[in-house]
C-alpha cells in the first residue's frame, strides 16, 4: 500500500508544536535519535485524515458536534472516528477502546471525562489513564492575551510546558496503617530530561528567548532538585536561550502581579496544573485557551484547562473558542496549515466581537451564535465552503 | 516535637496542675502520648481578657525585624492596648543529644504566655540546622496556618474587594520531607495524609468560620487524581461540616479554584487545604492584595499556642535604615488581638493603619511613598490617639 510505505517525515516531526512549518530534514534528523521502534503510519487515505474524537462529559459532546459541523462546512479533509467513554462505568473497556483508536489513528480531539470521586480509589481517572498509556509526556498550553477580551492584565504571552505523565499524578497510593495514607510523587531523570529537552526545542522553534523552570526544590530537595538539575543540564546545550528558575509560590505571586515577565515555563505535573490554570484565568478564562498533549507517536488535543463544564452542559452557553482553537492545533499537527490559519483567523476575529461574547466573558451570546459567526467569517475570507 | 521537648512540656503542665510523677526521668513515651491525647481532646477555651494586662512573647527577628517590632510596640502603646511584651530571641542551639532546639527561655516564655508575635527570621544556609520556622513549628506543633487576605484600600492592585481566608494544614502533606532515591535517576517523595491531622485542621477551619462570622468553608483538593490521600482529607472535611451545619461547606478542585481566583476572587470565603496547595494558594492570595509586605499570618498550635508573624523576608539591604514597612507585622498583631478577643483595640489600630495608607500622604517606599518607617509609625500613632 502506498499510504503505508510512505514513511511520512511529518510523522517524525510530530512532537513539535509550531505554527511555522519547521525544516523537515533537520528536524527529522534530530528526531531520529529518539526513535528506536517502529513509527506507525499516518491514518491517511485518499488525502483524507482519520482522527479519533472522544466527546467526553459535560459540554464535551456539544462542542465536539460544533467542531464537526465547522469542519464539514469548511470542507476540511478530516473524518472523525467517534469513541464514547462512559465515565460512570467501573470497567476500563471504554477507555481501552479509546486508547486503541488513538493508537490506530495517531491523533485525537478530546473532551474531558469526569472522574466521580465518590467511587472507590481503584477507579482511576480516565484522562490520566489515557495520558500515561499513550505516553503523552508534554502538555503545551499557549496563553495569549486576546484583543477584545477585557482582563486585568494585558500583553500576556506565556507558553507553559508541563510534564504530563509522572510527578504527583502517578496514582500510587497506599494505606499502610488505617488513617495514614501515603501518596508517592515520582520524579525520574529520563522523563525530566525529556520534558526539558522538549521545552528548549519548542522555545528555539518558536523563537523564544527565556525558559523558566518552576519547582519547589527548597522543600523537596531530592525530587524537584533532580528536575532542576535536568533542566540545567539541557539548558547548557542551548546557549542562545536564557534559563532561570523560580519557586512555585513566588511564581504564583508574580503571575498575579506581573505576568508579562514570563516567556516559556517548564515544570512537573502538579505545579503545571496550578500555573496553567492561573494563566488561563489571567487571559480570560477556561473558554479561550486550547491545550495539546504530545507524545513520541501520538498527539491529543483538548481545551487547556480540562474542565467538564457540568453546570453549563446542554445550555448552549459554553464558549466554543477553546475547542475550536484546539481543532486548529490539530490541523496544524496534520500539516493542513491553510485550513488551520483560515479557521484560527475566523475564531480570533469572532472573539474580538464583544456582542458575541458568551457568559464566561461577561456577555450573553450563545454557543451556536459564535459558531455561526465563525462560519460567516470563514465564508467571507476563505476559499470554497459548503453552501449554508 | 522532639521527645525531650514533649516531655518537658508535659511535665511543666502537669506540675502546674499540681500533679507530680514518680521517676520523672523515666517517663515512657506511652505515658506522654496519653497525656498528649488528653490535652488534645480539650476544647479550646475562649480567653477572657476583659481586664488585666496580657503578656505576649515578642520575637523581633533579624534584619528589619527589630525596627518593625518597635514600630508595632509604639502603635500599641498609643492605642493603649492591654498588652505587655516579653522579648525573646530565637537562635537554634544544640541541646543534649545533639538535637537542635530553640533556647529554653524562649520556649518557656511561649508556653507560659501562649500567644506570640514574631518578626522575620533569617534562613540559615549551611548552618547545619533546619530553618527556625521549621523548628518553631515542630516545637509548638503549629498545625494551622491562617492567612486572611483583605484588599487594602489605597494600595492599588488589579484586584479589588478581595476578602478571603486561607487555612493551610502545616505539619504533613507534601512537606513531610520524606524522600528517597530508589535507583539512580528515580526519586520518590512521599506525601503523607493522616486522619488525625486532617480532622484537626477541618475542625479548626469550621471553628474559625464560626468565630469570625464567615459564611462558607471550601475544601480545596485534587481527589480526582490523588484518590486516597485527598479523598481522606475530603472525608474528614465532610464530617466536620456535618457537625457545623450553620456554616456552608463546598468542595472544589485545586485547578478550578486557581482559575476562578484570578478571575473573580470575591466568590471565595474560607479555604481549607493540605500543605502544598495551601502554600501556593496562600501566596497567590497574598499576591492578589499586594504581596507579602502587607499580608498578616497566624499559626495556631496545639495546647492553645498561637504565633502570629509577618511572612516577608528579613530584607537585609534596608535593615537599620528606617525604610521598612511595618504593615505586615502590624496586621498580624491586629489578628492576634482579635484572637485574644480584644476586638475594640484591634479595630482601632487596623483603621488607623488603613486610613494612613488610604490617605497616601505618609507611605513607606514599597507602598509607593517617600517616608521613613518612623514617620509612618508616628502617623498611625497620631490617628489612633485621635480616635479616642
Amino acid at each position: 500500500m502506498t499510504a503505508r510505505s510512505v514513511r511520512s517525515l511529518s510523522g517524525l516531526l510530530k512532537p513539535l508544536f509550531s505554527c511555522h512549518f519547521s525544516r523537515v530534514n533537520g528536524a527529522a534528523a534530530c528526531n531520529q535519535r529518539h526513535k528506536s521502534t517502529y513509527t506507525p503510519p499516518p491514518a491517511r487515505y485518499g488525502g483524507r485524515h482519520t482522527v479519533t474524537l472522544i466527546p467526553g462529559d459535560g459540554i464535551g459532546p456539544e462542542l465536539a458536534n460544533h467542531v464537526r459541523e465547522l469542519f464539514r462546512f469548511c470542507c476540511v479533509p478530516v473524518d472523525f472516528e467517534v469513541v464514547n467513554v462512559d465515565s460512570s462505568m467501573a470497567s476500563e473497556d471504554d477507555i481501552n477502546d479509546a486508547i486503541m483508536a488513538i493508537r490506530r489513528n495517531g491523533v485525537a480531539l478530546k473532551g474531558n471525562i469526569e472522574t466521580n470521586h465518590y467511587l472507590p480509589p481503584s477507579y482511576k481517572s480516565r484522562n490520566n489513564l489515557l495520558r500515561t498509556s499513550l505516553d503523552l509526556y508534554a502538555n503545551v498550553m499557549h496563553c495569549q492575551s486576546l484583543p477584545g477580551v477585557r482582563t486585568r492584565h494585558r500583553n500576556i504571552d506565556i507558553m507553559i510546558i508541563r510534564e504530563n505523565t509522572e510527578g504527583e499524578y502517578s496514582s500510587l497510593e497506599h494505606e499502610n496503617v488505617p488513617g495514614v495514607v501515603e501518596c508517592l510523587k515520582i520524579i525520574t531523570k529520563t522523563k525530566s530530561l525529556r520534558i526539558a529537552d522538549y521545552a528548549f526545542r519548542a522555545a528555539r522553534a518558536t523563537g523564544r528567548r527565556r525558559v523558566t523552570a518552576v519547582h519547589k526544590a527548597n522543600i523537596m530537595k531530592l525530587g524537584d532538585g533532580l528536575f532542576l538539575e535536568c533542566c540545567q543540564e539541557v539548558a547548557s546545550g542551548y546557549p542562545e536561550i536564557s534559563f532561570d528558575s523560580m519557586i512555585v509560590d513566588n511564581t504564583s505571586m508574580q503571575l498575579v502581579s506581573r505576568p508579562q515577565q514570563f516567556d516559556v515555563m517548564v515544570m512537573p505535573n502538579l505545579y503545571g496544573n496550578i500555573v496553567s490554570n492561573v494563566c488561563a484565568g489571567l487571559v480570560g478564562g477556561p473558554g479561550l485557551v486550547p491545550g495539546a498533549n504530545y507524545g513520541e507517536d501520538y498527539a491529543v488535543f483538548e481545551t487547556g484547562t480540562r474542565n467538564t463544564g457540568k453546570s453549563i452542559a446542554n445550555c448552549n452557553t459554553a464558549n466554543p473558542t477553546a475547542m475550536l482553537l484546539a481543532s486548529c492545533l490539530l490541523l496544524d499537527h496534520l500539516k493542513l496549515h491553510a485550513y488551520a490559519s483560515m479557521i484560527r483567523r475566523a475564531v480570533i476575529s469572532t472573539v474580538t466581537e464583544t456582542r458575541l461574547h458568551t457568559a464566561d466573558l461577561g456577555g450573553q451570546g450563545s454557543t451556536s451564535d459564535v459558531v455561526q459567526a465563525v462560519m460567516n467569517a470563514v465564508q467571507s475570507t476563505g476559499p470554497q465552503t459548503l453552501s449554508m | 516535637m522532639a521527645g525531650k521537648a514533649w516531655r518537658s512540656a508535659i511535665l511543666n503542665l502537669l506540675r502546674k496542675w499540681g500533679v507530680t510523677l514518680h521517676r520523672e526521668d523515666k517517663i515512657k513515651a506511652q505515658e506522654v502520648s496519653w497525656a498528649v491525647g488528653a490535652l488534645k481532646k480539650e476544647p479550646p477555651q475562649p480567653r477572657m481578657f476583659t481586664s488585666g494586662i496580657k503578656t505576649v512573647t515578642l520575637i523581633p527577628g533579624d534584619g528589619i525585624g527589630p525596627e518593625i517590632s518597635s514600630a508595632v510596640m509604639k502603635i500599641f502603646e498609643a492605642a493603649k492596648a492591654p498588652i505587655q511584651w516579653e522579648e525573646r530571641n530565637v537562635t537554634a542551639i544544640q541541646g543534649p543529644g545533639g538535637k537542635w532546639m530553640i533556647p529554653p527561655d524562649a520556649k518557656e516564655s511561649m508556653d507560659r504566655n501562649k500567644i506570640g508575635l514574631k518578626g522575620p527570621l533569617k534562613t540559615p544556609i549551611a548552618a547545619g540546622h533546619p530553618s527556625m520556622n521549621l523548628l518553631l513549628r515542630k516545637t509548638f506543633d503549629l498545625y494551622a496556618n491562617v492567612r486572611p487576605c483583605v484588599s487594602i484600600e489605597g494600595y492599588q492592585t488589579p484586584y479589588t474587594d478581595v476578602n478571603l481566608v486561607t487555612i493551610r494544614e502545616n505539619t504533613e502533606g507534601e512537606y513531610s520531607g520524606i524522600e528517597h532515591v530508589i535507583v539512580d535517576g528515580v526519586v520518590q517523595s512521599i506525601k503523607l495524609i493522616t486522619e488525625q491531622a486532617s480532622e484537626r485542621i477541618a475542625e479548626y477551619a469550621f471553628e474559625y468560620a464560626r468565630n469570625n462570622q464567615r459564611a462558607s468553608v471550601t475544601a480545596v483538593h485534587k481527589a480526582n487524581i490523588m484518590r486516597m490521600s485527598d479523598g481522606l482529607f475530603l472525608r474528614k472535611c465532610r464530617e466536620a461540616a456535618e457537625k457545623h451545619k450553620e456554616v456552608k461547606f463546598t468542595e472544589m478542585y485545586l485547578d478550578t479554584v486557581c482559575l476562578n481566583m484570578v478571575q473573580d476572587p470575591t466568590q471565595f470565603d474560607v479555604l481549607v487545604m493540605p500543605n502544598l496547595y495551601g502554600d501556593i494558594l496562600s501566596d497567590l492570595c497574598a499576591g492578589l492584595i499586594g504581596g507579602l509586605g502587607v499580608t498578616p499570618s497566624g499559626n495556631i498550635g496545639a495546647n492553645g499556642v498561637a504565633i502570629f508573624e509577618s511572612v516577608h523576608g528579613t530584607a537585609p539591604d534596608i535593615a537599620g535604615k528606617d525604610m521598612a514597612n511595618p504593615t505586615a507585622l502590624l496586621l498580624s498583631a491586629v489578628m492576634m488581638l482579635r484572637h485574644m478577643g480584644l476586638h475594640g483595640h484591634a479595630k482601632k489600630i487596623e483603621s488607623g493603619c488603613f486610613d494612613t495608607i488610604r490617605d497616601k500622604r505618609v507611605l513607606t517606599k514599597d507602598l509607593g511613598g517617600n517616608s521613613k518607617c518612623s514617620e509612618f509609625t508616628a502617623e498611625i500613632c497620631q490617628r489612633v490617639q485621635d480616635m479616642d
